[in-house]
């Protein structure tokens, strides 16, 4: 579509995405989950979570966040988010638009792909 | 581990000591008085001292007794922290402290239990950090969590035996004739510090506002009072008044409330004559406003309104609905200025209110509560005094009384809050059996209790989408998905006895 | 029923309410930092939350900012239908409906299944309507959007005057008219004013209007409460649609309820009813 149209890759590629800068995703409000993303270069991929839920739900927001990070192709990051409950829907939505925003392409999101790792 | 008759583990040495829950009324039955020991007064002699040091040194406190507090200044009090830092700079150990609640304003404690001045605490409820330390473990004894009406009856039962009571007294003259609803730290009825007075060894009336003997509007008399401390301040009145709720515009809220309203009016209770209680939560003055609108709609009037006390439901009363209130406490300043100004809003002591041992509680009379929860399971077991990661920081309060003495026991509250499910499979902590609870009321829609196959019959026609609570817990978990359950460690930090003073429950330390 | 597309919260508790639509927003409601993260969101809510059998829309931003970009999320989100903002002529259906073609096609999503519902917001736009109305198969609904049209036309809301709007209301009722696709009216912003919102739902409703636009979930009963038929209309109603079910079965062309003659316009009237009663939850499918 549009101006992703040139670049999206078919189902089943691996993205892999350059961040550039950090970027941040998301607020501080009840439901929701800020996203910070620090390109730190190397292979890692270093989570740090504050989360109002963290005895329930904690480890799965983590995963989610870790799995996002990973159909995305991006390493070498740190991951600071700061949770007030969110659902797994938007810990997924804030962590793919920051991701977006730290490689300069924030929006264009490619939605073949990302749709793709949920079906 | 004993396992009581809805199913939680209660400790054996615990067990033993209380008793394991049963059911709502087997152990109302006839029992003796706790008795006191009197120091009577002869004529001549004042009762006025300069400071808290020198009642803590009349009174005679000393290493293991057990002192008392009202929590009707809530955020706002000075007291119980006043007396407990003179008690600690005494050298004063292993005190027991029976307040009615224990607030925010209250986290001193927490030195206090580590110092080992404090070792033993029963309470309504705890909260934030304190709640947080009690559940970490750092007291050695469990905290005993008993409703508004259970403190009642442990005092009459002597489970509790105070040997000083400490109360705030925002009007009291030199001789210890009181009242709560004048004065700049004023908070409307004393409701549980009656108790006190009537029963501890020895009552220290605290004042900020010392009026002229004879103080004529009496609360608490001279005739229980055995010493009066004037102090610069009892109490902020901008916490007091921290009780005081806001009519909701939360659309959650406000869908919660009608349909409770609806629930109310539909239910074969809703009559000329009918009683109710609406507490304060969220939905609950939404909830009053709705009602009000279906009384004057239907001409139905209320003979009394219970409980804590709000302004809202002041003006049913100045409007004629409602024909009298019964007041143990009042969550702002218009309610509790209503009390000293109306002959039909009447100050209650919790006994009256509450207690299962009295000759008869107002709860018995109660038509319908509107109540809250933090977690309501598939048995409409409630908690009101644990988290969703297992730390105490709720109160009992008057649940399990209201929902035990009325006729309908609506619980109100949200499906999910945040990403916490409300309706549950079993709750982390039970504070009121499901036996006592008839409906739930969620803005998706309600669930009654199966066991009240009247009120499901009287609900056929109602506009309210109805589900059982099965399905709104599977609605919940559908939302958030399953929460991994809490671990706790083998300590048990609170005991939660029922009214009648057994075990319903026990919490143990978070990991 | 209207929300920002920027509110986690919001957009999970949006099915809770009884709306019959939920309206997504990602043009005004949301700040023009914040349309990424927005439509990341409004993507993964309507791919995620159960909606059951609500209609879903979301408003774009204008094509010539992202709403290329906004289309592509929501379309391929399986959004049912897509809102216009501002929609002054019919070209601007066109162009949509043309980026609508190419999303459906690139995912796989039958061509034509995403609805157009055009808001018309400026006085051109009202002299356009008809032409906006019927200028895509894809068009569901026509609405007015009040707020930017007294902008446009100078002046501002009189809430309480039923002369202000008249003309607009209308010629979009009209054109929806003509064109046989449905035509709502505009929110009412003051939401603590419940008996002024009634009024004008009334008003609305007696002008013809299929729905009402609302900002806020206590304003939805009062439209459902509204719109739903009493139980006298709905006893006529289900005689009416009796006799025209038993005339047809018969093949007479002549259907009568009560001695009187029934013609097509009040058998429309009928089923209309009873579609209302039935969303009313007055009536179920046994009843009939």
């Amino acid at each position: 579509m549009g101006r992703t149209g040139g670049r999206a890759p078919g189902i089943g590629v691996i993205l892999s995405m350059e961040l550039k800068q950090q970027a941040v995703a998301g607020t501080a409000e009840s439901s929701d989950i800020m996203v910070t993303i620090d390109p730190v270069g190397g292979d890692a991929v270093e989570i740090s979570l504050d989360s109002s839920v963290e005895k329930a739900f904690g480890d799965r927001i983590r995963e989610v966040i870790a799995e996002t990070l990973k159909n995305l192709g991006v390493t070498g990051v740190k991951v600071t988010a700061v949770d007030k409950g969110a659902l797994d829907c938007t810990v997924q939505a804030r962590t793919i638009a920051a991701v977006y925003r730290a490689a300069g392409t924030a929006g264009e999101f490619d939605w073949k792909e990302i749709d793709a790792w949920n079906a | 581990m004993a396992t009581n008759n809805i199913g939680r583990e209660i400790p054996d040495v615990y067990a033993e000591q209380f008793g394991t829950y049963g059911s709502e009324f087997e152990n109302v039955k006839p029992y003796s008085a706790a008795a006191k020991t009197v120091c009577p007064r002869k004529p001549g002699e004042s009762k006025l001292l300069d400071s808290i040091h020198d009642a803590i040194v009349k009174t005679g406190i000393k290493d293991g007794m057990t002192i008392s507090f009202h929590h009707h200044f809530r955020e706002g009090d000075y007291v119980m922290n006043m007396v407990l830092d003179e008690i600690a700079r005494m050298g004063i150990k292993d005190i027991s402290i029976a307040p009615s609640s224990i607030a925010n304003v209250h986290e001193p404690l927490i030195d206090h239990i580590k110092n080992g001045v404090v070792t033993h605490i029963t309470s309504s409820g705890l909260r934030d950090k304190l709640g947080a330390a009690i559940s970490a473990g750092i007291m050695d004894e469990p905290v005993i969590i008993r409703s508004h009406g259970g403190r009642a009856r442990a005092i009459e039962r002597g489970d509790i035996h105070i040997d000083v009571a400490f109360l705030g007294a925002p009007c009291c003259d030199e001789y210890g004739n009181a009242n709560g609803f004048e004065g700049p730290s004023a908070c409307g009825s004393l409701g549980y510090a009656l108790m006190d007075a009537k029963y501890a060894d020895q009552v220290v009336l605290v004042t900020d506002n010392l009026v002229p003997y004879i103080n004529t509007k009496i609360s608490i008399p001279q005739s229980e009072v055995d010493y009066v401390v004037k102090v610069d301040a009892i109490g902020d009145p901008k916490g007091i008044a921290k009780g005081a709720t806001r009519f909701t515009k939360n659309p959650k809220e406000l869908i919660i409330a009608e349909y409770a309203a609806k629930v109310m009016m539909a239910s074969p209770y809703f009559k000329p004559g009918f009683s109710f209680q609406t507490g304060t939560g969220g939905a609950s003055l939404a909830v009053t406003r709705f009602l009000r609108e279906g009384m004057i709609k239907k001409d139905v009037k209320a003979s009394f309104a219970l409980g804590g006390i709000t302004n809202s439901m002041v003006e049913l009363l100045d409007e004629g609905l409602v024909g009298a209130i019964t007041d143990v406490q009042d969550f702002d300043t218009p309610s509790g200025a209503s009390l000293a100004r109306n002959a039909t809003h009447l100050e209650i002591d919790a006994s009256m209110y509450a207690s299962p041992l009295s000759k008869g509680a107002m709860v018995n009379r109660l038509d319908m509560v509107i109540l809250s929860a933090l977690e309501i399971d598939t048995d409409f077991n409630v908690n009101v005094i644990t988290g969703s990661d297992g730390v105490i920081r709720g109160a009992s309060g008057g649940h399990c009384d209201a929902a035990a003495g009325s006729k309908m026991a609506i619980i109100c509250a949200p499906l999910i809050r945040g990403r916490i499910p409300t309706v549950v499979d079993k709750v982390t902590t039970v504070v009121t059996p499901g036996s006592s609870i008839d409906v739930l009321v969620t803005e998706v829609g309600i669930a009654v209790n199966p066991a009240r196959t009247d009120l499901i019959e009287a609900f056929k026609s109602l506009n309210v989408p109805q589900f059982t609570i099965e399905e709104l817990r599977d609605r919940a978990y559908a939302i958030v998905g399953e929460p991994k359950p809490i671990e706790f460690g083998d300590k048990t930090v609170a005991l939660i006895e029922y009214r009648d003073g057994t075990l319903i429950d026990a919490v143990r330390n978070c990991k | 029923m209207f929300m920002p597309g920027a509110n986690p919260a919001m957009l999970r508790d949006a099915g809770l309410y009884g709306a019959d639509s939920l309206m997504f927003d990602l043009e005004d409601a949301v700040s023009i930092t914040e349309k990424d993260t927005a439509r990341a969101l409004v993507h993964f809510a309507l791919k995620t939350f159960d909606y059951g059998d609500t209609e879903t829309i979301v408003r774009i931003n204008d094509l010539n900012t992202v709403g290329k970009l906004d289309i592509d999320a929501v379309v391929r989100a399986g959004v049912d239908v897509v809102r216009l903002p501002k929609t002054e002529t019919a070209q601007d259906v066109i162009d949509a409906d043309e980026v609508i073609t190419e999303v459906e096609k690139a995912c796989g999503r039958e061509v034509g299944s995403t609805g157009i519902f055009a808001a018309i917001e400026s006085a051109e736009g009202v002299l356009n309507a008809l032409s906006i109305a019927t200028a895509s198969p894809r068009v569901r609904g026509i609405a007015l959007g009040a707020e930017d049209y007294v902008t446009n036309l100078k002046t501002q809301r009189a809430y309480g005057d039923n002369m202000q709007l008249y003309f607009a209301r209308e010629m979009i009722l009209h054109a929806a008219r003509t064109a046989g696709v449905a035509a709502v009216d505009t929110v009412y912003s003051d939401v603590d004013n419940m008996d002024g919102f009634r009024a004008e739902v009334e008003h609305i409703k007696t002008l013809g209007f299929d729905g009402k636009s609302v900002i806020n979930p206590r304003q939805i009963p009062v439209v459902n409460d509204v719109y739903a038929p009493t139980e006298k209309e709905i006893q006529k109603a289900k005689e009416i649609v009796w006799a025209a079910r038993e005339a047809e079965e018969k093949g007479l062309g002549v259907i009568s309820v009560r001695g009187k003659m029934v013609d097509k316009p009040v058998i429309a009237r009928a089923e209309r009813t009873i579609m209302l009663a039935k969303v009313s939850g007055l009536i179920g499918e046994e009843d009939l």
